[in-house]
Parts: structure tokens; sequence; C-alpha cells
């Protein structure tokens, strides 16, 4: 793969599924075509049922697409399973912690899974319970944890086993306004520190444009009805103007694809 | 007085009244009908000290955990396979629900038919009745594996062997304990049973040669080497269950 290649890149991608009551089938993803460079943060934004989480297991390499060409890092995820082996991290939205194991346990899944010396693993995820404030609770299961610490397990976990791509599934949206805003400056610390690429999947305007490069506006079936860039020089009018443009997008039912900021 | 210690007086008392019941009717009825609760504690002592009785004792708890270990075994893999295809389950299921259907006695009669060897036959009849419900409890446990946490953990690209290890695994231990307390139980009658009809020594041997001498503080004496027997195990059972299950909130496994 040549550094200048995107990381992740859909080409024409659709994703079909059969309606449960078998009447037929149900369109998620609609020849949905974008590139992500390496270090970029992509927030995408949409509605609920809009196919959001569809795209994010199709990069994720969980499921398979009807149609098109996903490539990750030059590599199919879906065909090219054990290629993708410490690749990928993802933070979901619920913390999906293993209840038997403790909070170092959990943060060393990913390693056991990578088969890494149990030495360098132990300290690895000693280290990242650290950054991430959780010193001294390592031991602990994580029904004796509050949300918020578990979200930060799991953030841990995803970071331990060093990925290039970090896929995120509103990761926050179950927590409390507060703890949320701490952690959303926290990641977006980590993966600027570790130069990570990282797909933010959000339904809150104000997080993608905290956190995103980049912002994509989906519409039902997937594909991009909006897309803005935004960097550390963007003004506070072009924020607005940007905030209202997908406040209007979102609101409509069919916007036209491609249009953008 | 805590809760627990509340627990066991309340389950002594129970305990208590019903050898007292018994101390009762053996004041109005003969002794060949019921025997003196002293008499009949003091057999089951004489069992469990005498070393040529003890064997028999100790023999039963083999075939118990013999039949209960390859009905484990043999019901793990089932219910792996049936969970992992549908067509399996089609061809599988029904069989062993048929299998559930057929009485303990029966699996008796055709284990003396179709065998000669005394063990294999009790072998035979115990992996036959507990399979099913191994199998279906140990299938359920599997089926009841949390999607998310199996999409999480595919998201690291496991091996077949790590996903069973890290996941599959502690996830059906709580299933697997239940099913051996379920299945344990029902061994201990399905075995005395067993050894009643066709074996040379155990407990269902001894109860049957009770039977003959019309010795009711013997049979009472060789029905409680069963109930010791299956108390010690659920108890061992429970305690491993306490420790394989500690990560779970204390509110949570009171209720």
């Amino acid at each position: 793969m040549n550094s200048a290649d995107p990381v992740i890149r859909f080409k024409e991608v659709s994703k079909t599924f059969r309606r449960p009551d078998g009447r037929g089938d149900f369109v998620a993803v609609d020849k949905l075509s974008f590139e992500i460079v390496k270090g970029e943060i992509v927030a995408v934004l949409g509605k609920t049922g809009c196919g959001k989480s569809t795209m994010f297991n199709i990069v994720a390499g969980l499921i398979e697409p009807s149609a098109g060409d996903v490539r990750v890092v030059g590599h199919d995820p879906f065909r090219e399973f054990d290629f993708f082996r410490g690749k990928i991290g993802i933070v979901f939205q619920n913390d999906r912690l293993m209840p038997w194991r403790s909070a170092l346990d959990n943060v060393r899944l990913g390693l056991q899974i990578l088969n890494s010396d149990p030495k360098l693993a132990n300290e690895t995820a000693h280290r990242w319970l650290a950054r991430l404030g959780l010193s001294g609770r390592e031991n602990e299961y994580p029904h004796a944890l509050s949300g918020g610490m578990r979200q930060r397990v799991s953030i841990a976990r995803a970071f331990a086993v060093d990925p290039e791509i970090l896929l995120c599934d509103e990761p926050f949206s179950s927590l409390d306004e507060m703890t949320a805003r701490d952690l959303r400056a926290e990641f977006v610390r980590l993966v600027r520190q570790s130069n990570k690429t990282a797909v933010f999947i959000t339904h809150q305007i104000n997080e993608a444009m905290e956190i995103g490069d980049r912002v994509l506006v989906f519409h039902h079936p997937a594909r991009i009805a909006y897309e803005a860039r935004l960097n550390a020089g963007t003004s506070e009018n072009d924020r607005r103007k940007i905030h209202a443009d997908i406040m209007r997008v979102l609101s409509i039912e069919q916007a036209p694809a491609d249009a953008s900021a | 007085m805590n809760s627990r210690t509340m627990r066991v007086l309340q389950a002594a008392a129970g305990m208590i009244v019903l050898a007292a019941g018994w101390e009762i009717l053996s004041f109005v009825f003969p002794h060949y009908l019921f025997p003196p609760v002293p008499e009949i504690i003091t057999r089951t002592i004489e069992v469990l000290i005498t070393g040529a009785l003890l064997v028999d004792v100790l023999l039963t708890a083999g075939r118990i955990f013999g039949g209960l270990f390859g009905a484990f075994i043999l019901g793990s893999i089932l219910a792996l396979v049936i969970g992992q295809s549908k067509t399996a389950e089609n061809f599988i299921a029904p069989v062993l629900t048929f299998f559930q259907g057929i009485p303990a006695l029966s699996w008796v009669v055709f284990a003396i038919i179709w065998f000669h060897g005394i063990e294999f036959r009790v072998l035979f009849i115990m992996v036959m009745t507990t399979l099913p419900a191994f199998t279906f409890q140990i299938l359920d446990a599997f089926r009841s594996m949390s999607k998310d946490l199996f999409e999480m953990t595919m998201s690291f690209r496991p091996s077949r062997w790590t996903l069973f290890r890290f996941l599959i695994v502690p996830t059906i231990v709580p299933g697997i304990l239940t099913a051996w307390k379920v299945n344990l139980g029902n061994a201990a009658r399905v075995v005395v049973v067993a050894e009643l009809v066709g074996a040379t020594g155990g407990v269902g041997y001894q109860l049957l040669r009770q039977q003959q001498l019309f010795d009711m503080a013997g049979a009472m004496a060789w029905t409680l080497q069963l109930v010791l027997f299956v108390l010690v195990v659920q108890q061992t059972i429970n305690a491993i269950e306490t420790w394989a299950l500690r990560y779970r909130a204390v509110s949570e496994r009171a209720m």
C-alpha cells in the first residue's frame, strides 16, 4: 500500500438485508463512496437507523457488503480476516466488558488474543488503565465500576493493541454530559498523540464537530448527504454555518448527495 | 443473627421435626417397619466406617460420576454442534427429545438385553438418561451468549480455539454448573434402579439385599448414604459456583 493511499476506501458499497418477515429486502447502505486518509478523524452523523452502524460493521469486517468494494489499508476487511488482527480497535456504544474479567483482564483481552508476551501485555494494560485514570481499579470487576469507568476500560482495551484504525460507535452516548465531555477530550488527545485514523459515529452534531476533522452526514439508506471539513482554524462563524447546514440536512428526508460545505 | 445462620437453623429444625415424627412412628409401629432413629444413625455410621461396606458406596459414587461425566462430554459436543448448525439441530434435537421420553427403567431393560458387562450397562443407562438434559442445558447456555460480547471478541480476530477459551467457555460455565446440579439428583435415582436390577455391588444392590432381609434400618442406612453423597456433591458444586461466578454482583446473585 502506497503512503498516499487512503486508509479506508468505500467504492459504491451497498448492503442489503432480508426483512425479518421475509417480505423483500431492506437497503441499509446504498452505493456509498468515501475515502479516509491516515491520521484523519472522521465523524459520521445521521439519524437512528440510517445505516451508520452497518457501514461501521462493514469497515470492521464484521459483515460483508452486498456490492461494491471496501479497502482498509489496501485489504478486504471481511475476506482477509487474519490480516486485520490487531489493526482495528473498536470502541462500542456500550462498554461490552466481559463481566467475568477484571478491568485489567478486560484490557488484556486483545493482547492475549494476539498472543502478546504475558508480561508485556500486563504492563501495557496497566499503562493504559493508568493513562485513563483507573490506577488502583485494575482488579475491580465491571459491575463494581461506574458507567464512565467502564467506558474508559473499553477505550483502554481498544488502544492497548495499538491499532492503526479506531472505530467508535457512539461510545459516549450513554454517559452523562460531564463524563462524556471529559472522555471525548481524552479520546481526541490519545488519537492525535498516536496519529491514528479514526471513524467516530455519533448522532450529536456538537460531538461530531468537536471531534472530527471531517463530518459526514448520512441519509437513509446510508449515503453521504453532506460533508464538511473542520480544523483549528475554522472560524466561529463557519462553525455556526456548518452546524446550521447539518441541522437543515438532517431535518429533510431526502437530501441531494455530494452537497458539501 | 445473620440470614445464613437463620437459614441453617430453619433447615435443621425441619429435619429435627422429620426425625421426631419418625421416632414417634417407631413407638407406634413394629421396629421392622419403623426402626428407631438412633438405630438408623448407628447403621449409617457403620456403613461409613466399615471398609467392605464403604466400597459399595464408593462404587455407586464412581458410577454416578462416570455416567454424568460421559453424558457431560457427549452433551457438550452435541450442544456445540447443534449450536453451530441448524441442519445438525434438525437431525439431533428430535432424537434427544425422543430419548427424553423413554423412562429410566426402559433403558435398564434395554441395557440388560443388549450388554453383558455390569459396569458398561450402568454407564450406558446413566449416559442415556442424563444426556438429553445435559445437551439442552448446555445448548441453552451457549445460545444465551451475548451477541455484543461475541462481536467485540470477533473484532480482535481470534482463532476458533481462542474464541472458545475466552468467550464460549466462560459464557456456558453457569449453565454447565446448573446442568450438573440438576442431573446429579436424577443420576442418583437412576443409578439405584440400574444397580437394583443388574449389579452385584453398590448402594442399589445393597438396598435389594435389605429388602430381601426385610431390614428397614439397613434400607434407611443405605438410602442415607446416597442422600449424603448427593448433599456433599451439591455443596461442592455450590462452592465451585460461588468461586467461578464471583464476578457477579452480590445483589445479582441474591436475586
